[in-house]
């Protein structure tokens, strides 16, 4: 039935199976020099590590001027002291806030436009064509329009993230809205189930996997649009705390902004997966690839 | 509402039909009708059958009788109280099998579900995800889903098709115990002369849009291949469907 096509759509799922299968599979060449359990995991670390001493080092011998590229300790260094007086922390929580209030929004009216638009043909003449037409334009060439019509408080950069992150809530969200088996829909017709519980039971759990897949593009570019926003106009957040480094020449405290940035975005790619795996434990491939 | 006991008394009317269709006609676009003036009475309690050449449009009489299908021509009148089987069993597959049993049911529980879950011999497995279910546990689900309903009327379009010979034998059991059990009407559409012989007080051939033989089947039950009755009742059958075994 409609299963083989609800797991198979789902690409994640095979990144992780494939994953266990590298890790439980004896080494095809037993004379092979094989490292303990342990460190294949430690092995991939390697070549970042590698590549930082190689950086220290450059920076040590004076190979890299530390005005252009602060070395890995100084950046740790700087790091550790903004963690101290606090600023890094009211910084992250400012453009925190930003991102995850703009994301709200974009998921609010992601999966408002999707509905209207999955659910109707004429909703979808009326939404699809306009959302696919604005999809096209660099949202970041709104940011000069957007200081214009909201000023430079909040709701502008707030409104960018949103905006930037709406478009991938919808579009995989209206995609998966509309490859829900219809042999499903006609069944709740039978089982007599109303148009909210056809909605709440059959097709937004069927385009669940689809929607978290948006979600997660979606908090990559709420990201993106907030570095942008940070960094055209605000005194605040970790974007505003990068320009102005950039003012003094502080390189470490940019590779700070960085680091964070780099951070963010791999914590909530784990969080996004993390539901993910909570969501589609029904899927018979989430719940084998669940041990890795 | 209770499972278990039957919907109506075996001293049921039989002379009133539950379902009753005059008239029906149905085409697609500009095709040509695929159901043609069909007329066909189900009485209250009955088996009934349905067989037809591939094409012959039984699934376009049983979506129309569901109410998936608009009627267009004719008339049908059926209980409110209906409830389809067809043969992918169609459970959703993010909810959990008992989940899927009350699906629309606001005052169905967990213990409903258990209840025709042992009637299908599916208790064990309450709380699994659909996708874990082999064909015939996915059905008998399906099946324990329909009866939850109490329906009047019983659909099942080609209900065990899919399913390998030795789970079909079982499922037919099951189906005329539940019958039995039940007493609601069913129309049971199906390929399968023998499993038509095995079930139905009646078989329905629809050939052309209109049931071209209407065949009573009065063996006494539980029914078995060996009798000379069920062979002869079997060679009609098989040669109102166009196959000739000699
Ligand atoms: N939605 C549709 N649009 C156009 N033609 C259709 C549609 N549904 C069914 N038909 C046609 O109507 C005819 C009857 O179809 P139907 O599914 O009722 O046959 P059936 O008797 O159930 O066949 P089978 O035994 O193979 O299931 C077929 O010729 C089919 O192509
Ligand atoms: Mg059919």
């Amino acid at each position: 039935m409609s299963g083989a096509t609800l797991h198979t759509q789902h690409q994640p799922l095979l990144r992780s199976d494939s994953a266990e299968t590298d890790a439980t599979l004896p080494r095809p060449n037993p004379t092979r020099f094989s490292l303990p359990r342990w460190l294949p995991s430690l092995s991939r670390y390697l070549s970042p590590l590698i590549a930082l001493l190689t950086w220290q080092a450059a920076c040590s011998f004076g190979l890299l001027s530390t005005r252009l590229v602060a070395s890995p300790l100084q950046i740790a260094h700087t790091g550790w002291s903004l963690l101290q007086d606090g600023s890094l922390m009211t910084n992250l929580e400012v453009s925190l806030l930003r991102a995850a209030s703009g994301l709200s929004l974009a998921l609010l009216a992601g999966t408002i436009l999707a509905l209207i638009s999955g659910l109707s043909k004429l909703g979808e003449d009326i939404v699809d064509a306009p959302l696919q037409i604005l999809r096209t334009l660099p949202v970041l060439a709104l940011v000069p329009l957007f200081i214009l019509w909201f000023g430079i408080g909040e709701a502008p950069k707030i409104l960018l993230v949103a905006l930037g992150s709406t478009f991938p809530v919808y579009l995989n969200l209206h995609k998966g809205i509309r490859s829900i088996d219809p042999k499903l829909l006609e069944m709740a017709r039978t089982l007599r189930l109303s148009r909210l519980q056809t909605i709440r039971d059959v097709i937004l759990p069927g385009a669940l996997p689809d929607l978290l897949v948006g979600i997660r593009f979606a908090v990559g570019i709420s990201w993106l649009m907030l570095v942008v926003a940070e960094q055209v106009n605000a005194d605040n957040g970790i974007g505003h705390m990068m320009m102005d480094a950039q003012d003094f020449l502080r390189t470490d405290i940019i590779f700070v902004g960085l680091a964070v940035y780099g951070l963010f975005g791999l914590v909530s790619d784990q969080f996004v997966r993390f539901l993910e795996h909570r969501a589609l434990i029904w899927q018979p491939a989430q719940r084998q690839g669940g041990r890795t | 509402m209770n499972v278990v006991t039957p919907l109506r008394p075996h001293t049921a009317d039989h002379d009133v039909p539950a379902v009753s269709i005059r008239g029906l006609s149905r085409r697609f676009g500009d095709g040509p009708r695929i159901l043609d003036r069909l007329d066909l009475d189900i009485r209250e309690g009955e088996f009934v059958a349905l067989l037809g050449r591939s094409g012959s449009g039984k699934s376009t009489l049983l979506r129309t009788l569901a109410g998936l299908d608009p009627v267009t021509e004719g008339s049908v009148s059926r209980p409110k109280d209906v409830s389809v089987v067809f043969q992918e069993s169609r459970l959703l597959p993010w909810k959990r099998v008992w989940k899927n049993i009350v699906l629309g049911q606001p005052d169905a529980t967990r213990e409903h579900a258990l209840r025709v879950l042992e009637e299908v011999g599916l208790s064990h497995r309450l709380d699994a995800w659909p996708l874990t279910l082999s064909g015939g546990e996915s059905q008998r689900a399906a099946l324990a889903r329909a009866l939850v309903r109490e329906p009047l009327f019983l659909m099942l379009d080609e209900p065990f098709a899919a399913l390998d010979a030795l789970t079909r034998l079982r499922m037919q059991t099951l189906v005329s115990d539940l019958w039995q059990r039940h007493r609601s009407a069913v129309l049971l559409v199906t390929h399968d002369v023998d499993e038509a012989l095995l079930l139905a007080d009646r078989a329905v051939v629809l050939e052309e849009g209109r049931i071209s033989l209407d065949l009573p089947i009065s063996l006494p039950r539980p029914r078995r291949h060996a009798d000379p009755q069920f062979e002869r009742l079997r060679g009609t059958l098989l040669r109102a469907l166009g196959v000739h075994d000699n």
